[in-house]
């Protein structure tokens, strides 16, 4: 099964009396267990696919399929409840709860899915472990470093069993090799889990990891870069 | 796990200003209630406290108990209407009373009555016995003290305690009709009674009798030179009670209203701050209505964590506020703060309904 499907995307932003086309006719497929990298300069419409694909904006055209459901034309509702089951997110700034630790970091996506306790406890525990997080349950963010905030917030967006994660510039606030780690995990989580990923990163070097490579220019998505 | 408790446990002084004008609103709530019913209670106890569902005064006293004055002959009349049980007489002198060892008079309600209020013993058998008010042992009266009674100086003994039955915010003095008769000659001969006059009667009615009807049966036996009310009713006609009890329902009420601006002040604030962390929420799957319920639940502590800060300091104010200040910090009313402050937590916060649901999770990725 297609994990995710976009057909002619279209996302137009009213600016003044004219319009700015942040996404223009987007078509894309990402197989199960995939990994998409998403490349392209600031601006260039990245984010605004992946928050699409994610279910927190709307197309202004087009068609968007996730693990079978054409989201296109949900209400504010029906995506609150898509994205608490069906995606998983990685932000750029992390966004951790600061008062929360890492544990329930993880375990606030159950909560708010109203998820089975004991076995939101045992996947928070079983994810922290294979993150190498294991010592580091019991602290908040501000006792963590930069690479093992990112690690949470990696862990978090599996917390739900998605179907597709989404991750948005995973590694922009780290060095080489920490940004190398957290690629690393992120690409063993997907594979182990069958769960398809769509990476967007303005870091080359990150790319290696993807199955596929994608550039999007100007709200235009295309297979090799255009010059 | 409930995110809203974790943040109140870990982030404490975050809800800080919001508890602090929260307990002292509640203080000004007790305080301003206590009083209320202090003064209430002061001024209303004798008549609330008595036995009979009616009480039946001169038709040309406009309810007064003082200006009031109803002969033997009258008061026969009344006990022979029907759907009357029972009748006893009342009167009371307003006076001042010199306590043993005490500079300053205290003011007494002394009153002479035969079928014993709510929480008085029967009528002391002799005369110059009383039971005196709780409420002037603030005036240094003591059990089995002599006080004198009035510018003649006629003296009273005290024989127990009574509470709740003080008189226009005078000390409640209870001794039989004798007692009563005795001290008003004393102290106020041009006011004296003829015998067999008394200036209020207390009315039971007999069971199942309407008292509506039998305080208007009354009336009728006595030809119109009664009129009779329900204890309510005479309560409410005492000079200035209804205007004393809705200025002081006004104030708590604008109290109230305060308290749920400054939940609904505070939590907007807090969640413009919280903006981003909402709409990280938002994006990981929470609705609108989950993170307005966090804010209400966070609202409902506060409000209850700010009662019990605000109770404790209300009472320690009781316990250094002169004694002649007729202040009742009562359960019941400690309770209508309680709800109240909850039920205005509970609107205040509520308000912060639109700003949450207009928090977009498109803004957590952007």
């Amino acid at each position: 099964m297609t994990a995710l499907q976009l057909e002619k995307v279209r996302k137009v932003y009213r600016s003044g009396d004219g319009e700015i086309v942040a996404v223009d006719r987007a078509s894309l497929e990402v197989g199960d267990a995939e990994i998409v990298a998403l490349v392209g300069p600031s601006g260039s419409g990245k984010t605004t696919l992946l928050s699409i694909s994610g279910g927190l904006l709307s197309p202004s055209a087009g068609r968007v399929v996730v693990a079978g459901d054409d989201i296109s034309g949900y209400d504010p509702k029906r995506l609150t409840k898509f994205r608490r089951e069906t995606v998983g997110f990685v932000f750029q700034s992390v966004n951790l709860v600061p008062f929360l630790t890492a544990r329930e970091n993880l375990l606030v996506v159950a909560d708010f899915g109203r998820r089975d306790k004991k076995k939101s406890a045992a996947r928070a525990d079983q994810l922290l472990d294979e993150l190498g997080l294991d010592q580091r349950k019991a602290n908040l963010p501000a006792q963590l470093s930069g690479g093992e905030r990112q690690r949470v917030a990696v862990g978090r967006a599996f917390m739900n069993e998605p179907d597709l994660v989404l991750i948005d510039e995973p590694t922009s606030a780290l060095d080489t090799k920490l940004g190398e780690q957290v690629m690393e995990l992120i690409v063993t989580e997907v594979r182990n889990r069958d769960t398809a990923a769509v990476i967007v990163t303005h870091d080359q070097r990150m790319t290696h990891h993807a199955d596929r490579i994608l550039h999007i220019t100007d709200g235009i998505l295309s297979d090799a870069p255009r010059s | 796990m409930k995110v809203a408790l974790l943040e109140l446990r870990r982030r404490p002084w975050r809800f800080a200003p919001a508890v602090i004008a929260l307990v002292l609103l509640t203080v000004l709530l007790l305080i301003l209630g206590g009083l209320l019913d202090g003064l209430y209670s002061g001024f209303t106890g004798a008549l609330r406290a008595q036995p009979g569902e009616l009480l039946a005064y001169a038709a040309d006293a406009r309810l007064s108990v003082l200006r009031s004055r109803i002969d033997a002959a009258t008061a026969a009349e009344v006990e022979r209407a029907p759907g009357v049980a029972q009748v006893g007489v009342l009167g009371t002198a307003l006076l001042g009373a010199t306590v043993p060892g005490q500079v300053t008079e205290a003011s007494v309600a002394l009153f002479g009555y035969q079928l014993a209020p709510h929480g008085v013993p029967a009528p002391p058998s002799q005369a110059g016995k009383v039971y005196a008010d709780t409420s002037l042992k603030a005036h240094g009266v003591k059990e089995g003290q002599t006080l004198l009674l009035g510018p003649k100086r006629y003296p009273v003994s005290v024989v127990g305690w009574v509470s709740g039955t003080n008189f226009l915010l005078q000390g409640g003095l209870w001794g039989n009709v004798d007692t009563w008769r005795e001290v008003l000659a004393s102290a106020r001969p041009d006011l004296m009674l003829a015998a067999g006059t008394y200036q209020v009667l207390t009315v039971s009615t007999a069971a199942g009798a309407d008292p509506a009807r039998v305080a208007a049966a009354i009336d009728v036996a006595t030809g119109g030179t009664t009129y009779t009310v329900t204890r309510s009713f005479a309560v409410d006609a005492l000079p200035g009670i209804k205007q004393q009890r809705s200025t002081f329902n006004a104030i708590i009420d604008m109290t109230f209203v305060v308290a749920a601006l400054v939940v609904a002040l505070f939590f907007v604030l807090l969640i413009l701050e919280r903006t981003g962390m909402y709409a990280v929420f938002k994006a990981i799957g929470a609705s609108s209505g989950q993170l307005v319920s966090q804010v209400v639940l966070q609202a409902i502590v506060i409000a209850a964590l700010s009662f019990v800060l605000g109770a404790m300091l209300a009472l320690a104010v009781g316990a250094v506020i002169p004694p002649e200040v007729p202040l009742e910090l009562t359960v019941g009313r400690a309770i209508e703060v309680a709800l109240g402050l909850i039920v205005m937590a509970t609107l205040g916060s509520g308000l912060s309904l639109r700003r949450v649901v207009r928090i977009d999770p498109a803004t957590a990725i952007s």
